[in-house]
């Protein structure tokens, strides 16, 4: 584990390939949530040849669903939902030049090739701190799907938003490369 | 006469109580589990494991001081009541009264709602995170006493259950509940609170093991057997390395509750219910 890395979002190449599993961040610049309903639709655009909502080229996508926003705040608690439901969906993000993810748990081998190929980060932020997370989170807009409330895609901006990346894009991958060091 | 002798609860007083429960388990981590997170802080041996847990300890704090919602996932509401036969509700349904106090609660709460009306084709959310799961118990007395569980799905979706033989024995037991912990692995949020029901019918044990993932943290079952069970899986737990957030460490769970019941003689259901380390819980009395 080196130093802190601060990042920016979009994410560019020479920044992913500095990016190692098992650097801390803190992630900086526009990310956009979505997970499972959200996550399917996107995924019909695609097969309909439709555009997707939000320029994904370069993007981070949180797969976050948001508490509503007490008054006062910009953005309610917001950890990170399990990343392997949107195993199935991620792929063709990634072909479309999606660059990073946010989330928790475990993510399928198909995802790992198709970050490797495509170059891409998985980054863990820790489920269950959503409202020291939020504090990160300086302002939050509905950018679609809004009928989906906690499932809508929401545009955050985020100031050193806390992160560990878990796979890098040559496919290290700290789930798989830690708990052995503790294991007995 | 004898209407005079039943105590008399208003619907409203249950719906107060039901409201403000869901409120402090959101907001207020337990004691008993904010202590052991500390001490498990202390004992952690990775430091990615030490940091993921000092997050966890900040963001507790933070929710309470704020009252903000401890996690984004407020989870589907459950309801353990345990009715006293000697009470009578008026003015109101008792199943009504308990749905109108969830939804009060995540309502004003800014709490997240999370229910779909139907689970395979529209998934519409409810927009009120009702309806509630409701069990209810009628014992003797005159109170009413509720225990509510906000349970989130990130730890239920790691959930098992087996009906093992009787032959399979403590091993089968300790050798099942480790796999399940195993498998999920960062999945559910550890470290986290494993919650098993032993024995009755394939439903009822895993009724009783999300009832003891609300047990207070550093107690044991009653019955020596079962505790020394709980603390050889505990012991296993830990031994698989998995860690805070799944990144590696010795602290997966933080306890092992084991509830059980007489079963049949042909099987030994074990039922195990995760529950992430935002075990949300409060019990209230009217």
């Amino acid at each position: 584990m080196s130093g802190i890395k601060k990042i920016f979002t979009p994410l560019r190449n020479e920044m992913i390939k500095q990016l190692k599993s098992g650097d801390s961040v803190l992630i900086n610049g526009f990310i956009y949530t979505a997970r499972d309903a959200a996550h399917k639709r996107l995924i019909e655009l695609i097969k309909s040849g439709e555009n997707l909502p939000f320029e994904i080229r370069g993007q981070v996508i949180y797969y976050v669903g948001p508490s509503p926003a007490k008054p006062g705040y910009p953005c309610g608690s917001a950890g990170p939902t399990t990343s392997y439901r949107m195993d199935s969906y991620t792929p063709p993000l990634l072909d479309l030049g999606l660059k990073g993810m946010i989330g928790k748990g475990f993510r399928s081998l198909e995802v790992i090739e198709s970050m490797k190929k495509n170059k891409a980060i998985y980054f863990a932020a820790v489920g269950g701190a959503a409202a020291l997370i939020a504090k990160s989170i300086k302002k939050s807009e509905v950018i679609a799907y809004e009928e989906l409330g906690p499932e809508a895609i929401f545009r955050f901006y985020v100031e050193d938003f806390p992160a560990i990346v878990v796979i890098d894009a040559e496919g290290n991958n700290l789930y798989e490369t830690e708990p052995p060091k503790f294991s007995k | 006469m004898k209407k005079a002798l039943m105590r008399e609860i208003k619907a409203i007083q249950i719906k107060e109580k039901i409201k403000d429960l869901f409120l402090e388990a959101n907001f207020h981590i337990n004691p008993s589990l904010m202590n052991q997170l500390k001490v498990a802080s202390k004992q952690e041996n990775s430091p990615i494991g030490r940091k993921v847990l000092d997050m966890i300890i900040e963001n507790n704090t933070i929710a309470s001081i704020e009252e903000l919602s401890i996690c984004q996932d407020a989870g589907i509401a459950v309801v353990f009541a345990e009715v006293g036969q000697e009470i009578h509700i008026i003015d109101g349904h008792f199943i009504d009264a308990i749905n109108k106090g969830v939804r009060e609660a995540y309502e004003e709460g800014y709490l997240r709602k999370s229910v779909v009306d139907d689970p395979v084709f529209k998934r519409n959310n409810t927009q009120t995170n009702t309806p509630a799961i409701i069990y209810t118990d009628i014992v003797s007395g005159d109170s009413l006493k509720f225990l509510v569980i906000p349970k989130g799905f990130g730890s239920e979706n790691m959930s098992a259950i087996a009906m093992l033989k009787p032959s399979d024995g403590e091993k089968g037991i300790i050798d099942f509940i480790v796999e399940t912990v195993r498998k999920a692995g960062p999945n559910p949020c550890p470290p986290t609170i494993v919650g098993v029901g032993i024995g009755s019918s394939i439903d009822q044990a895993m009724v009783i093991a999300k009832k003891a993932t609300a047990r207070k943290v550093g107690e044991h079952n009653k019955d020596k057997r079962y505790a020394r069970l709980e603390k050889i899986i505990l012991q296993k737990i830990n031994n698989l390395g998995i860690g805070p957030a799944g990144l590696g460490g010795n602290t997966t769970s933080l306890a092992v509750h084991i509830d059980f019941l007489p079963t049949h003689i042909a099987g030994m259901p074990v039922a195990v219910n995760i529950c992430c380390h935002a075990a949300r819980h409060a019990e209230g009395i009217i």
